[in-house]
């Protein structure tokens, strides 16, 4: 691994700055954005700018205006410490829909005149008839709801692998393969993914799972995609907002020519020639395509559509959100750009030569597949580029192809360590006198197939046979011929 | 080897798993001259281990044979010398992300314990990361020192012996993130929020009891985290099997043949399973939950410290 010397960039800046990638979040609910001046976004109803962001501290939270403008909101004051009236049950509480005094009118008005939202809920509470003989759970409850509804708080945070995969799978878990974030947290661990390994990862979630890959290696050691299609989808790695350097030990490679390469018939003219041309608008097809499964609630998100900032990967040319449609590529400097274009294109065939090249050393030092495609094929092709006693994980949404994709992995030999294993993942509401778990579950989060990668003596000998049956042979066997 | 980074070639001093087959498995510290029992026969490191490449099959002295393997966290945490109860991978997987550790993070820990999760968090924060762990089991801390070396980790780790809840993590302001695994963690959240960066970070602690988790929450919200969320992972393994369920005999009546066109349905429906109509039985593939499995190990809470 050529490239272990490289430091990574330190994470040292905590500041909030224009054309940082960072996340929104309110209570439980996410949304990545690109920080930039005077443009309006729209997240969970509330429409806001983050020009007051900027030069903040990551973890801020802020209070929205009616204006639209953030202000850095200090400790959360603990309001109303005066519980003091509160009923012991609700034998005499009646739901006659009259408890509350204000009118709907009457809170819009409040709302029109500015008024902040944590005055508004000490409204609804002392108009409220039934508040005082409510118990003080119940009072707790009230207020908690109220509160979600009428003050206008959000923080930003910094990207993560921890954010972006639960944002995701709440959010889009159709363009993730509803790969939960627990599984993904298991993928990462059982594929042993650190600094300095040479990973080959085959994905279709939309780049969470190479971003989470990107993550843990830090910018260390190398990683090759394999990508169907034209080129890679990108959207949720961009969301990470990597440093450029983690970009140039990206690869990518084209599945359709996985055989080529296994079978050493690999060269640039079976590529289609159009089909570099082709890249960038294919790329935006590729994406928008992906986008078209989405519901169509994020329409919003074209205020956030923008400019990347880091890294010369053609994906960069992509929207940093959750998308909505791609904008249409750059079409203004049409002649300036044809040159441009040769010496990308160049530097394009140059890379995928040096992939090809990664790849024919058969030396991977893991291997991770999450996809929308069958995984037996997959995994019978991308192991022939892994390493002996290296560990694989495959992700799917159903159970059934791992189970095939298990039986066919034991015919062929080679691996070791198989386990087909799912996780459960149960959220607890933990408050003095009320914990239990939350009302509410993931039903499903995918099953992962692992193992561990061996040498294949199948392969060699033609030898399918069991233990068993392999004991008379010499004892003085030697592998040397390996290596 | 080290298992911070593959090595292809076992070398002497490498500790390397040793596969018998089906979760059956133990390391070995590689030696010259070095001797180990098998089931199927003596291997001699020597002669069949140094040199030879991870991942290939070694032949035994009564000429059965094993995979050697590369040593990974994962396969150390299954065949650790226990001196306390352990994290397993499942529950390690969900702290590692939630605690969002990378290649750089410096984290805390106590205890030490058997070093479970230790290795998993070094592997992870290699190579520029540190972890500082404190286990006030003297003996406990000293043993596991000792296996740091071997493992070639133990420039990035500090082992320190004291009590966590009465000394903290002998650290100030250096963590991204903390790892708790003590019977009262309430007593070392304000350590914790010490040993902490200025900046924040994150925050974990094991318990297997609600109790602990109450007071720990409680510990946690005076101390001023935040996105304190409790969690609990259950992992399900399936054994993939072949079935073979039989097609009841209900008499037959004269033109009926019911059983053969059920058998061609379900076989144009699932290419996976094929009947056999003379043996009147439909096989199928399936997997099958283990008949018992982990139920709880721990709850998993976890917080972030924030500026404010």
């Amino acid at each position: 691994m050529e490239e272990s010397t490289r430091p990574p960039v330190a994470s040292a800046h905590h500041v909030i700055r224009e054309g940082d990638c960072a996340v929104l979040k309110r209570d439980e609910v996410f949304k990545a954005v690109v920080v930039l001046k005077r443009r309006k976004m729209i997240f969970e109803k509330q429409w806001f700018y983050l020009d007051n962001a900027i030069g903040q501290i990551y973890g801020t939270t802020f209070e929205v205006t009616s204006s639209g403008s953030l202000q850095p909101k200090k400790k959360v004051e603990e309001t109303t410490a005066e519980t003091k009236e509160a009923g012991t049950d609700n034998r005499n509480i009646v739901d006659d829909g009259k408890s509350q005094k204000l009118t709907h009118d009457d809170i819009k008005a409040l709302k029109d005149k500015g008024i902040k939202g944590q005055e508004i809920v000490q409204q609804l509470i002392e108009n409220s008839t039934t508040f005082r003989d409510k118990t003080e759970f119940a009072q707790d409850k009230y207020i908690k709801k109220k509160k979600k509804k009428y003050e206008a708080i959000i923080t930003i945070i910094k990207p993560s692998t921890r954010i972006l995969s639960t944002m995701y799978y709440a959010r889009e878990p159709g363009k993730i393969n509803h790969l939960r974030y627990d599984t993904l947290a298991q993928m990462l661990t059982w594929g042993n993914v650190r600094a300095g390994n040479k990973m080959i990862v085959m994905e279709t979630c939309a780049g969470l799972v190479l971003g989470a890959v990107m993550e843990r290696m830090g910018g260390y050691g190398s990683i090759i995609q394999m990508y169907p299609g034209e080129a890679p989808v990108r959207t949720a790695t961009s969301c990470f907002g990597f440093p450029e350097s983690f970009f140039n030990t990206l690869y990518g490679f084209p599945l359709s020519k996985v055989k080529n390469v296994l079978a050493g018939t690999f060269s640039l003219k079976t590529l289609p020639p159009e089909s570099e041309e082709n890249t960038l608008l294919a790329e935006e097809s590729n994406g928008s395509l992906d986008d078209k499964q989405l519901s169509v609630q994020e329409a919003e998100m074209e205020y956030s559509t923008e400019r990347p900032l880091a890294g010369n990967q053609p994906a960069d040319q992509r929207e940093v959100d959750i998308p909505a449609e791609s904008e249409a590529p750059e079409d203004d400097k049409a002649k300036g750009m044809m040159l441009d274009k040769q010496k990308k294109q160049e530097e394009r065939r140059k890379k995928l030569i040096e992939t090809a090249a990664l790849l024919k050393d058969k030396n991977a030092d893991g291997l991770i597949v999450a996809s929308r495609f069958h995984p037996t094929p997959l995994l019978l092709s991308l192991l022939e580029f892994v390493a002996p006693s290296r560990p694989f994980v495959v992700y799917c949404q159903y159970k059934e192809p791992l189970l095939e994709c298990y039986t066919k992995l034991k015919e062929k030999g080679g691996v070791v360590n198989l386990k087909l294993s799912e996780t459960w993942l149960r959220n607890y509401q933990v408050l003095p006198d009320r914990s239990h778990p939350k009302l509410m579950m993931s039903g499903g989060g995918g099953y992962l197939l692992t193992g561990i990668n061996v040498v294949n003596e199948n392969l060699k000998t033609d030898d399918y046979s069991e233990q068993k049956a392999e004991e008379p042979t010499s004892k003085k066997r030697k592998f040397q011929d390996r290596h | 080897m080290s298992f911070v980074e593959y090595g292809n070639n076992i070398k002497e001093g490498d500790t390397a798993i040793v596969y018998l087959g089906h979760e059956s498995m133990f390391p070995v510290k590689v030696q010259h001259g070095g001797k180990t029992q098998t089931k199927y026969g003596v291997i001699r490191h020597s002669t069949d281990l140094i040199g030879k490449q991870y991942g290939s099959k070694v032949t035994c002295s009564k000429g059965g044979w094993v995979y050697v393997l590369h040593p990974t966290p994962e396969l150390w945490t299954v065949n650790l010398p226990h001196r306390t109860q352990i994290l397993y991978s499942t529950d390690i997987s969900l702290i590692t992300m939630m605690l969002e550790l990378k290649p750089g993070c410096v984290v805390c820990e106590s205890g030490t314990g058997s070093g479970s999760l230790s290795h998993a968090i070094i592997r992870t924060i290699a190579p520029t990361g540190h972890l500082y762990t404190v286990e006030f089991h003297q003996q406990r801390a000293e043993k596991a020192m000792e296996e740091f070396q071997e493992h070639k980790v133990d420039h990035l780790v500090t082992v320190k012996t004291q009590d966590v809840c009465k000394n903290g993590f002998g650290v100030t302001n250096v963590a991204d993130a903390i790892f708790l695994d003590i019977p009262s963690p309430w007593e070392a959240i304000g350590h914790a929020k010490s040993a902490l960066k200025l900046e924040g970070g994150r925050i974990c602690s094991f318990s297997p009891c609600i109790e602990q988790v109450q007071r720990t929450c409680l510990a946690l919200e005076e101390q001023g985290f935040t996105e304190i969320n409790t969690l609990e992972i259950l992992l399900r393994v399936h054994n993939v099997r072949t079935i073979s369920l039989q097609i009841p005999d209900l008499g037959k009546a004269a033109e009926d043949n019911s059983s053969a066109e059920f058998d061609r349905g379900h076989q144009s429906n699932q290419d996976a399973s094929c009947a056999d109509v003379q043996q009147g039985t439909v096989q199928f593939k399936s997997s099958l939950p283990l008949r018992e499995m982990v139920g709880h190990t721990g709850y998993l809470t976890f917080a972030t410290k924030s500026l404010f």
